[in-house]
């Protein structure tokens, strides 16, 4: 257990430099999008909550989890459609096609 | 045995793809060329993890589980297909959907475990439900402020930080309590009202803007309570997730507060939107110039160059699509025509991007501050629209004004600044811009739209004479 945690925190740091260095390169033209994406990707806590709902260990368990998958999954569906419309609208001027 | 062991290597297997799917997507996002590619990946990504969640062998009950699927995905297409200029406030109440989630979940497995948690555990238990509700209630806040159902003026009163501070301590305490004893359970509900409280206080003061630091920040404390909550239930792709997501805000955050001259504390503790009006000394008269749309539309058909400026002022009068028409107007005489972004135009972090290219003005032309404050000496116009605080030369001369220092567009370099304004009211932090009283400076006075439309018809009137 000690050691899961252990464990845990190396994997917390190293994804958070990953981020760092990935996120810094993100043209400052796309923040927005960053932010939906990003957004649309943190709510992959839906796995914990579909397991909390779907164990059923107690009610209140079931419960809160079926309450929060349901505010999970909007935000993955809204945070992927609206992501990729805002991508959409970003063309260039060039002649060539994106 | 051997079934389930295949099922759970497979599971792992499929969490692992997707962590790495949800790096590249990032990566992708990294320039236009690839960033729907990143979408597409970041889709996959989740897609697969919650496929192999539902192999879960725990899993005993998948009625709830597709109902509450189905409800999400129905409440989430119509949040999908807002407006794009409803696109801040979107995003706040996306931060507080995340956070909810976070929340419950955190509360949930709390009761489930109780009364033997292991402090380490506990801690991070707390830290996931302190950040999850404060960002919840606070980002609720700022999506009311955004959409103006709540007054967006900063509302202040003394002892406010010590309050705010008190609240946090408070819950911080009973943090700590629980940790050294799990098994006072009734005391959890008080650290999840209280951070709730905190939340909303922490808004209150936050001005129209402020709101791309806060909503930078809020994205930030979204990521890092997920984060938490991969640890408390030991899953290295939240941990990941949530870690990519808490440095993206992060990052954000400190873009936006140097942007606005804020140190980097003045962000963490939430002590912005304290920018106090102190210029209300006496209030001379000085004269402007300005200007009529014909005698606006004749000065920018003479330029070589011109560099438009926009601001929030631009998105509220939804005037993009005007300001498109004029664009395409003054390439075709062959004038170069740039836009200037800066970091905090808008309500949040790149939204004049996103309202510009909506308009279908193609990102190359949309540049940022550096590069447009060096060709600004260079420019023969520059087109102030509905932006204010990010042009006032103050900023560069006024040690004693409150923006001083924070880095600004140089709009005044240019041979002539035209300025697209309502009237002479002072921007959010009530200071004065020194840059309507300069020379070479024109006020055009007007509504956004209404004016740029007149400019446009102004030169597309010349042009079919011509």
């Amino acid at each position: 257990m000690k050691l899961d945690l252990i464990t845990s925190l190396y994997v917390f740091m190293l994804a958070a430099f990953i981020g760092f260095e990935v996120i810094r390169r993100v043209s400052p033209l796309l923040h927005t999008p960053l932010m939906s994406l990003t957004n649309a990707l943190d709510a992959i806590a839906v796995v914990g909550a579909i397991i909390l709902a779907g164990e059923h260990k107690s009610n209140l368990a079931a419960i809160l989890g079926t309450i929060a998958i349901v505010a999970a999954t909007s935000n993955i569906v809204g945070g992927f459609i609206i992501t990729d419309r805002m991508l959409k609208m970003f063309k260039s001027s060039g002649p060539k096609k994106p | 045995m051997t079934n389930t062991m295949g099922t759970e290597t497979l599971i792992e297997v499929a969490y692992l793809i997707a962590t790495a799917l949800f790096v590249l997507s990032l990566k992708w996002l990294s320039s236009p060329a690839t960033a729907r590619r990143g979408v597409f990946a970041g889709e996959a990504g989740m897609a697969l993890a919650i496929a192999g969640t539902l192999l879960h062998r725990g899993i005993v009950d998948y009625k709830w589980v597709a109902i509450a699927l189905v409800l999400g995905t129905i409440i989430g297409i119509p949040l999908g297909k807002v407006q794009m200029t409803a696109v801040p406030q979107r995003t706040a109440l996306s931060h507080a959907f995340g956070a909810l989630c976070v929340t419950l979940v955190g509360t949930a497995e709390f009761y489930l475990r109780a009364p033997d948690i292991a402090p380490f555990m506990m801690a991070v238990l707390s830290m996931e439900v302190i950040l999850g509700s404060l960002t919840f209630t606070g980002s609720l806040m700022a999506a009311g402020k955004l959409q103006e159902l709540l007054p967006q003026r900063p509302i202040t009163y003394k002892g406010q930080n010590f309050v705010n501070l008190a609240l946090l301590g408070l819950a911080i305490a009973i943090a700590i309590i629980l940790v050294i004893h799990p098994e006072h359970t009734k005391l959890f509900p008080a650290m999840i009202l209280i951070p709730l409280a905190f939340g909303v206080m922490m808004v209150i003061p936050i001005g129209g803007a402020d709101m791309p630091t806060v909503i930078s920040l809020l994205n930030s404390y979204a990521g890092l309570s997920a984060a938490a909550m991969g640890f408390v239930l030991n899953s290295k792709l939240l941990i990941i997730a949530g870690a990519l997501d808490g440095s993206s805000g992060f990052i954000l955050s400190v873009i936006m507060s140097k942007a606005m001259n804020r140190s980097f504390t003045n962000v963490l503790f939430g002590g912005f939107g304290q920018i106090q009006a102190s210029v209300a000394g006496a209030k001379e008269v000085r004269p402007v110039k300005s200007a009529t749309p014909e005698e606006a539309a004749g000065i920018l058909a003479a330029a070589n160059k011109v560099v438009i400026v926009p601001g929030y002022g631009m998105a509220v009068a939804q005037a993009q699509h005007k300001v498109r028409e004029m664009y395409d107007l003054l390439t075709k005489k062959g004038i170069e025509v740039t836009f200037g972004i800066h970091p905090v135009a808008g309500r949040m972090p790149g939204h004049m991007n996103v309202l510009l290219a909506e308009a279908d003005i193609p990102y190359d032309k949309l540049l940022e501050m550096d590069q447009v404050n060096s060709d600004l000496p260079q420019t023969d116009v520059a087109l102030v629209i509905g932006a204010n605080d990010v042009t006032n030369p103050a900023a560069r001369t006024d040690a004693g004004s409150p923006i001083y220092g924070m880095p600004i567009l140089d709009v005044d370099k240019a041979r002539t600044v035209m300025v697209i304004k309502r009237s002479m009211a002072a921007g959010f932090a009530g200071i004065d811009n020194p840059l309507y009283y300069l020379d070479n400076t024109l006020m055009l006075f007007g509504d956004a739209k209404n004016f740029v439309g007149s400019i446009v018809r102004e030169l597309s009137g010349g042009d079919s004479h011509g």
